[in-house]
């Protein structure tokens, strides 16, 4: 319980330094929303009327400080654009990116392990030559020529599934997971590849313990031993590289999202920097790395529950 | 591995792609009456007199009206104005409106309305300004009449009322109009052909409108942004796709029914698709190379001369636009098909005149420190030219130093007046629509007030003269000659260059959609759904 809470309050300091560091880049780098905002025909006068009104004009300080301020009370500000809370409008993209997230994990983890598993159990055979040589082209070919393959084979000629947008689940099941799946597929090859590759390799490994040819010479069934002894003791790193995937996901989204044009934080993040809307970026920047702490506190509690010998 | 029997997952991994597929269906099921279009760009900013954006006034035309039109041969015609008469002099303007006006939330259309409504738009818009330094009074007769009254002759009160772009002169009711024209409105209730859903709100997804059912179409035919503005369908919606690609994709898959603005490299794609029609709906627009006059070397008109000497119009619109058909050189600073264009340009034909910019770099003493010319990389309708300039400029003896960066970089970089090498500028391109160009008091970078006009600040005081001419004039004879005049002057001082006229083109599923009013701006009433 301890650990729990201190690795909760580890979290803020990290978020304060991404909070400065990030509020610092978008200052110091060019680029001024009030030019952006008021179009291809305002004047200097219009830009520097609209710079005030946002308060661009105060000094640094007092901009990070009435900005952190708010923040600390749980107000992320309000987007330059859209005029709306910036909490609305992570939560508005919020759903497509999680489904995207989630069905792309799901498929990863239902393909990955167990194909991961039969390579190490077959080692050197065709099995896993197969899965080496797809880990190969997984982690080489870039999400959007992926993308647009499919798009191309599946959308286009075959007519299976559309090539855009987005349908909430609670609208229709059937019209979100059409939207979804082949984004899903598109995102989940890289880290199928990683993930069956890692899988593979702890298991080959855990494979060779001694434990195992215990529990061969007392006639235990082979799948019984891959996937309680083998795979078991095989699953910290597997579960850590999940974890990381997960985190990797984050920036994944941003490509596929803007590739199937599904109106997620990936999109959002893609809008908010191109027009330099600040506490839009802020605020989605400061989601992610919560999200992010939050995910590799989960995976170090699963240690808990993978490896009885781990004890913080 | 006995035990797993790979037969089986094999099998239940294809039933279940199967189930998935036949669920979820055919991708092309859309309901008969929603009208889904690509716009040209996110809607993120809903007043249409806050800002100058182009999708934002397109907004505004569905929701808001206007007092007046300017119909498909670019002549003035009441819209929600029934009558309205003038004095001999132009000095007193009184307006009717139409009968049955009434606003979406079912509140009527009045006078107080209207002139709250001028009255904001005057503050935010260059020529709105301009007219209310000359209004004298500006007040209500009835409810349903008002009047203006000006201090000097003032013949252009129409065209401020039917301003089709920049701001356009959108009416609102009177407690939306009192926002502060510097702060954007909160509410969103006009008397146009249509209602935005807010409920449905989705920047960067979806924005859905539907039939305004108050709304009371003029009787005559729709024309340009007059006429009567009907709906035929049950809902439109705005899908945002930023992407090209995912534009072509989605019409060809039959997901929207027509895109506002074609990216040009899908042009031949397009064209060679017999499902898909192109229809050009609005007249050309241009694009123009931008000299900054406040600082060196384009403070001395002779190297601003040189500069546009360099200027070779084909080759430049040919690396942008791609297509011939896409594009048409023009030397005019109007475009060639609207009334104000004229042939007389005095030097500037368009074509490099190397020698020549050489021999005026020399006479003005250029001493041959880069010029800065900024190159927005991530705009691709725009990033083409700046490569293909700099090699002209340099053929005409210009050093350039070529400065890369993102579209939100250079329209802040623009407004720095500081000398190029401590952050400010020398040249950049940019485009516009025909509804910005359709006046020369309209159009933003004619101007020669110094620091308080258009970026490139050029202090010109016989171009100023010349459109206040333009103002008092009240014969087209005359306008069209001072436009004339503006223009030789503009290429006398440098101030900017034509690179060339742009078409652009809407696609549309054939078969499927029809009724597009063609305008000086992109209109989405009396689209049909078949």
């Amino acid at each position: 319980m301890f650990f729990i809470l201190r690795r909760v309050l580890s979290t803020v300091p990290v978020l304060l330094l991404v909070a400065l560091i990030v509020f610092l880049m978008l200052r110091l780098t060019p680029g001024d929303p009030a030019a952006a905002l008021v179009g291809n025909s305002g004047t200097s006068e219009d830009i520097a009327r609209v710079r005030k009104g946002l308060g661009l004009d105060e000094p640094l300080p007092v901009q990070f400080a009435l900005w952190s301020g708010k923040v600390l009370s749980g107000d992320l500000g309000e987007s330059y654009y859209m005029k709306q809370p910036v909490t609305r409008l992570i939560a508005q993209r919020l759903g497509p990116t999680i489904s995207l997230a989630a069905l792309t994990m799901l498929m990863t983890l239902l393909i990955a392990i167990p194909l991961g598993v039969l390579a190490a159990w077959r080692h050197g055979g065709w099995l896993d030559r197969s899965l080496m040589g797809f880990s190969v082209l997984g982690f080489s070919v870039p999400t959007f020529v992926i993308g647009y393959l499919l798009i191309w084979g599946v959308s286009l000629k075959l007519k299976l599934f559309p090539v855009q947008g987005y349908t909430p689940i609670n609208e229709s099941f059937t019209g979100w997971l059409a939207h979804l799946i082949l984004p899903a597929i598109t995102l989940s090859i890289v880290y199928l590849a990683l993930i069956a590759r890692v899988t593979r390799a702890s298991v080959a490994e855990a494979l060779t313990e001694d434990f195992i040819r215990t529990a061969r010479s007392k006639g235990i069934s082979e799948l019984r031993i891959l996937l309680r002894h083998a795979l078991t003791n095989a699953a910290v790193p597997i579960v850590t590289v999940i974890g990381i995937g997960i985190g990797l996901l984050m920036g994944g989204v941003v490509v596929t999202e803007t590739v199937y044009a599904i109106p997620g934080l990936g999109q959002l993040t893609v809008d908010a920097v191109l027009g330099r809307d600040f506490p839009l970026i802020q605020g989605i920047t400061l989601f992610f790395s919560f999200a992010y702490v939050l995910i590799n506190l989960l995976v170090d509690l699963s240690y808990l529950l993978l490896d009885p010998r781990i004890r913080y | 591995m006995t035990n797993l029997n790979i037969s089986r997952f094999l099998s239940s991994v294809v039933l279940v792609a199967v189930t998935v597929v036949g669920l979820t269906g055919p991708a092309k099921a859309q309901d008969a009456k929603t009208l889904r279009i690509v716009p040209q760009a996110d809607l993120k900013i809903l007043d249409p007199i806050w800002t100058t954006a182009f999708v934002t006034r397109n907004h505004g035309y569905m929701v808001y009206d206007q007092l007046f039109g300017i119909d498909g041969n670019g002549v003035i015609q009441p819209q929600m104005v029934d009558t309205f008469t003038k004095s001999a002099d132009f000095k007193e303007w009184t307006f009717t409106l139409r009968k049955g006006l009434s606003f979406s939330d079912g509140q009527p259309v009045t006078s107080e309305d209207v002139i709250a409504s001028v009255n904001r738009w005057a503050k935010r818009d260059v020529f709105g300004q301009v007219m209310a330094q000359s209004l004298a009074s500006f007040e209500a007769v009835s409810d349903t009449s008002f009047k203006m009254s000006f201090k000097t002759p003032f013949p252009m009160v129409l065209e401020a009322l039917s301003k089709p772009s920049g701001n356009a002169t959108f009416i609102m009711p009177k407690r939306v109009a009192m926002t502060p024209a510097d702060q954007q409105i909160s509410e969103y209730i006009g008397s146009g052909p249509y209602i935005m859903k807010m409920d449905e709100y989705k920047p960067g997804a979806k924005i859905v409108y539907v039939k305004n059912e108050k709304y009371v179409p003029r009787t005559e035919a729709p024309s340009g942004t007059a006429g009567g503005k009907q709906v035929f369908v049950d809902r439109l919606e705005w899908v945002i796709l930023k992407d090209a690609q995912t534009q072509a994709n989605a019409i060809a898959n039959g997901e929207v029914d027509m895109i506002e603005w074609m990216p040009a490299e899908q042009y031949a794609a397009f064209k060679a698709n017999s499902n898909l029609e192109l229809i050009k709906p609005t007249p050309a627009g241009s694009y123009d190379l931008h000299l900054n006059h406040l600082v060196p070397p384009f403070n001395n008109p002779k190297i601003a001369q040189a500069a546009i000497m360099a200027v070779n119009q084909e080759a430049l619109m040919r690396a942008q636009m791609v297509n011939k058909d896409l594009y048409r050189p023009c030397t005019s600073i109007y475009p060639c098909d609207a009334v104000w264009a004229s042939t007389q340009t005095g030097y500037f034909t368009g074509k490099p005149q190397f020698e020549a910019a050489k021999k005026l770099l020399k006479e003005a003493g250029y001493d041959g420190k880069p010029v800065v010319l900024l190159f927005p990389a991530d705009f691709a309708v725009l990033n083409k030219f700046p490569p293909v300039l700099a090699q002209l400029l340099k053929q005409a003896g210009f050093n350039v130093d070529m400065q890369s960066m993102d579209w939100a970089s250079l329209v802040t970089r623009r407004t720095s007046k500081e000398l190029p090498e401590k952050g400010g500028w020398n040249m950049f391109i940019t485009g516009w629509g025909p509804g910005d160009m359709m006046n020369p008091l309209f159009f933003p970078p004619l101007t020669g007030n110094g620091e308080k006009g258009w970026f490139g600040w050029t202090t010109d005081p016989k171009l100023e003269q010349l459109k206040a001419e333009f103002m008092a004039a009240s014969t087209d004879e005359l306008r069209k000659k001072l436009a004339t005049d503006m223009q030789l002057q503009v290429y006398e001082t440098g101030i900017f260059a034509k690179v060339g006229d742009f078409d652009y083109y809407s696609v549309l599923r054939k078969g499927a959609v029809s009724g597009l009013v063609v305008a000086p701006v992109n209109v989405f009433w009396n689209l049909k759904k078949n």
